[in-house]
């Protein structure tokens, strides 16, 4: 396919889907999800393990050989709370590249800017390369990639919520306020909703619930790889004009007469 | 003594490392991480640090997530 890639923090992906690991009926489908996704990019959360003995391990399913790992701080509230998170996750081995989260509210779980654009500051510091998760607001995008962000995730709609890109608009008002990759974070609910945020620009889908939570996951998973293609592809080929009015596809000219 | 692992409190032998903590409860290393009173604590530094009482600890490692 004729698309360039996806780069993060030096590497490249071919594949222009994150996908989460949460929410799934069972380790063996969420694997299975993974694989039929074409994702090369997998989230994970980072929590308290059950003791004694830890039980089984997410990473028995997800090979972090084969997927680049990409731990969040969902769940945290404060910058501090967050930028600890990334320090574990660092000292567990999962790498610096962070889905960066500071929670402000949990009914709709959008982001704290402020707690967002300190706790990016510190960790581009750190050297952590920081994506974080950010309102759909062109401003803060940019201040996000001012303080050192290597992507910003606007979201489409609440987290879990499946409501779409909600607000196109300014999806495309971040596209052109900053020069990081773009890649939309949350509240793609179907295969269009992905369709649509790559025919807008975007760089990149994350997205957890919408597979996860689909009735048939791996269905869904490979329903998203294609939108994503699918999206991105329209993109590069310059999608028409809108026009209010019909524009004949066949000649005008040459028509033959019937009158008699 | 008494610490409290991951919110829970819990009876530990005195004088004991992080090292010997994790093998005590069998934690698993890979992909493991520790924090011990909010700072976390670097790997080459388990058998070292030793956990005294009162001590908060916390045990992490990946989970499913979005």
């Amino acid at each position: 396919m004729y698309d360039t890639s996806l780069w993060l923090s030096g590497k490249e992906f071919k594949s222009r889907l994150i996908v989460g690991t949460g929410k799934y009926p069972s380790f063996e489908n969420m694997r299975e999800a993974i694989e039929a996704s074409g994702s090369e990019i997998v989230t994970v959360a980072v929590r308290r393990v059950s003791l004694p003995g830890q039980g089984e391990s997410l990473l028995d399913y997800v090979d972090p050989k084969r997927y680049t790992l990409l731990p969040n701080t969902a769940g945290c509230y404060t910058a501090d709370e967050a930028v600890r998170t990334c320090y574990l996750a660092r000292e567990a081995g999962l790498g610096t590249l962070v889905k960066l989260e500071v929670i402000g509210d949990s009914r709709t779980l959008f982001p704290d800017a402020i707690g967002l654009l300190e706790a990016t500051r510190t960790l581009a510091r750190e050297g952590f390369t920081v994506l974080p998760y950010t309102n759909d607001d062109p401003v803060m995008a940019k201040k996000l990639e001012d303080a050192g962000a290597a992507a910003v995730m606007p979201l489409g709609a609440p987290i879990g919520s499946g409501l779409g890109i909600r607000n196109p608009y300014n999806i495309k008002l971040i596209l052109e306020a900053v020069t990081v990759p773009v890649i939309v974070d949350a509240g793609v609910g179907t295969a269009s909703d992905a369709a649509i945020a790559m025919e807008l620009g975007c760089d990149g889908v994350l997205m957890n619930t919408a597979i996860a939570g689909a009735k048939d996951p791996v269905a869904m998973a490979t329903a998203m790889k294609l939108a994503v293609e699918a999206g991105r592809l329209a993109f590069k080929a310059g999608r028409i004009g809108k026009k209010l009015y019909a524009t004949a596809s066949s000649p005008l000219e040459g028509v033959p007469e019937w009158t008699s | 003594m008494i610490v409290t692992v991951n919110g829970k409190p819990m009876e530990l032998p005195p004088g004991l490392t992080v090292d010997g903590l994790l093998s005590h409860l069998k934690v698993r290393r890979e992909f493991t991480a520790v924090a011990l009173n909010r700072e976390v604590t670097l790997r080459a530094e388990y058998g070292t640090t030793e956990i005294r009482e009162g001590d908060k600890i916390e045990i992490v490692h990946p989970m499913g997530g979005g």
